[in-house]
């Protein structure tokens, strides 16, 4: 597989990173740092699946932090809950049986998310705008609220000695995974559509475009890698309750989305990036407790401003495919016969 | 052959009756003028086919299908393309994104390439990516390939709407005012867009147009609404000497003095 320059570099930058992190999480002194690197890019994929749903697809949930609970949750039933019960004890870091069951818990709390998805999603993305983000407000706190009560998980004392899997290689892979991922999915066909159906819902209707199932899709992939940031922030904080996914949380995503740019990826990273910064800034300021006030008064300010975010339209070079630039640059090759669509052509469009 | 019927068609919004008893048989290959005052219900009719609105009452049959009332996007699939009165592109796609937006029905790969992008997945991108240069290049817009829909001067997003409608290689075309604020050398080269379209795609063509010039040019047949109702069916020549349809636009005095 060829990469494009600006990948390679991307992905070294990530690698040095990563390693850096890695090291600095085995030193007991520096564990905060490499914890709030961590925190940034679980926060990244949180976003990015995020600007799915409302920055391509132009919707408006504001419940993220849902999946996001309903991933941690599984992935902590599958490595934690139920080895206990089973076992006595719970997934070990240091076993390969460890490792495998915490991938799989992986994967299965982003199916997890992304069915929860399908359920609150199908019925209300029919719905305009502001009564959408009524029902996913909703949603993610009837999520929350389910939680407090399901004893088995822990009801509200939640779910404390989480074995501690999410380190450097895997929130590395996780990251560099999803983004490719989402990116391939915006890059193909189904992009197209989602951003059609931002721009102009009737006209996307009017080309053949499934209006509906479209936002469906981009709900449930947006709930999937919410999903599995849920299960890599359940194994890095080692506790979890219900009211870590609350509301606040989802406005926290929300910030992070359209301070940085709700439409590109770039924004996603920029915004997780510099808004899971600030509160520790604040905390060195001492100025914890304003945190309140001065988050929603920067969105206020950006959204004043700047209203498509910090990094607007702008995507990095690394997150567009090399193979579309290549694709997008060629132009014409000229010539009466070339530029003609043969009757074959059509008839064979026709019958698909 | 006949491909299009539309029987008794009825719509009212609310207690205002917009479209009464219209009815309409097309053959295939036939390019048909719709014309009438504004609010005579033209678009309405349009937005009745393409699946917008669903009527109070009457049927529409494309094919032998009985396609009332269906959702657009399936009457799309179908092979009925439109354009619509008030520009509907897609902004913030390019152009050639725009025409690749609505490639969606004949595209060959599934959900597994389009998250993984194997070599096939680019093979059939770059298919598509042709195509649909080819469109642009009959509208005569390819050099605007890569440019916002947005930037492109307003004659330029109306054909690359029609370039878009022809994209989903329908077998019925429905265009909505085609040639709105467009200049006469504009509107010249539209005529003649809409002609070679016609035979190369082998399109059954109806047409709503305010423009005269576009209208008897083009047209085998017009049909006259007003007030909801069809007031005249017949040859451009015979619309053109009509009374009624002269009354409808300029009012009974000038119907009087023709």
């Amino acid at each position: 597989m060829k990469f494009q320059k600006s990948a390679i570099i991307a992905i070294s930058v990530l690698v040095v990173l990563q390693v850096l992190a890695g090291l600095l999480s085995d030193v007991r002194s520096c564990q905060y740092y490499s914890r709030i690197f961590f925190l940034i890019e679980i926060n990244i994929i949180l976003t990015a699946s995020l600007s799915l749903i409302n920055g391509h697809t132009g919707q408006f949930s504001i419940g993220h932090a849902g999946f996001m609970a309903i991933g941690a949750y599984t992935s902590v039933i599958i490595t934690t809950i139920l080895p206990k019960m089973l076992y006595g004890q719970c997934a070990s870091v240091n076993t390969i049986a460890g490792h495998l069951c915490f991938i799989g818990s992986m994967i299965a709390a982003g199916c997890m998310a992304g069915i929860f998805g399908l359920i609150i999603g199908f019925p209300s993305l029919r719905l305009r705008g502001d009564y959408l983000a009524i029902v996913t407000l909703a949603a993610g706190e009837v999520i929350r609220a389910l939680l407090r009560f399901w004893g088995f998980a822990g009801g509200p004392r939640g779910v404390p000695g989480i074995p501690k899997f999410s380190n450097a290689i895997y929130l590395g892979c996780a990251l560099a995974g999803s983004l490719w991922l989402m990116r391939n999915y915006l890059y193909s066909h189904h992009g197209r559509a989602c951003v059609a159906v931002r721009d102009n819902e009737i006209a996307a209707a009017g080309i053949g475009i499934n209006v509906t199932l479209q936002k469906v899709s981009a709900f449930v992939l947006g709930a999937f890698f919410a999903g599995i940031a849920g299960a890599l922030f359940a194994h890095m904080s080692q506790y979890i309750n219900p009211d870590n996914f609350g509301i606040l949380k989802s406005l926290d995503l929300l910030i992070f989305l359209y301070v940085g740019g709700s439409t590109t990826f770039a924004g996603s990273i920029v915004g997780a990036g510099a808004f899971t910064l600030v509160p520790e800034l604040m905390r060195l300021a001492n100025l914890e407790n304003w945190r309140m006030v001065i988050y929603p008064l920067i969105l206020i300010i950006a959204m004043r401003f700047k209203q498509e975010g910090i990094m607007g339209t702008r995507e990095f070079g690394f997150l567009v495919p090399g193979k579309y630039k290549t694709m997008r640059n060629r132009g014409g090759r000229g010539g009466a016969e070339e530029q003609a669509i043969s009757p074959d052509e059509i008839a064979a469009l026709r019958s698909r | 052959m006949t491909i299009f019927t539309i029987k008794n068609l009825t719509h009212s919004f609310g207690g205002l009756r917009a479209v009464a008893d219209f009815g309409l048989e097309m053959q295939a290959g036939e390019l048909v003028g719709l014309i009438g005052p504004n609010g005579a219900g033209k678009t309405t009719v349009f937005n009745l086919v393409s699946g917008i609105y669903k009527p109070s009452s009457g049927r529409i049959f494309f094919e032998n299908f009985d396609i009332t009332g269906l959702a657009p996007h399936a009457i799309s699939r179908l092979g009925i393309a439109r354009t619509f009165q008030n520009i509907r592109l897609f902004h913030d796609m390019s152009a050639i994104d725009n025409v690749k937006a609505a490639c969606r029905g004949h595209v060959e790969y599934g959900f597994f390439s389009s998250m993984f992008h194997p070599p096939s997945f680019w093979d059939e991108e770059n298919r598509l990516h042709d195509y649909c240069r080819k469109l642009l290049g009959i509208m005569g817009i390819e050099n605007r390939a890569n440019d916002p829909a947005s930037s492109l001067p307003y004659g330029l997003q109306r054909r690359l709407e029609i370039a878009r409608a022809l994209a989903t290689a329908p077998k019925l075309l429905l265009l909505d005012e085609p040639a709105a604020g467009m200049n006469p050398q504009e509107t010249r080269e539209l005529i003649d867009i809409i002609r070679w379209v016609r035979k190369e795609f082998e399109l059954t063509i109806l047409i709503i147009e305010h423009n005269m010039q576009v209208i008897m040019n083009i047209s085998e047949r017009i049909l006259v609404m007003d007030f909801g109702e069809i007031i005249a069916h017949g040859l451009p020549q015979q619309i053109q000497a009509s009374p009624r349809v002269i009354e409808a636009y300029l009012g009974k005095e000038a119907a009087h003095a023709a």
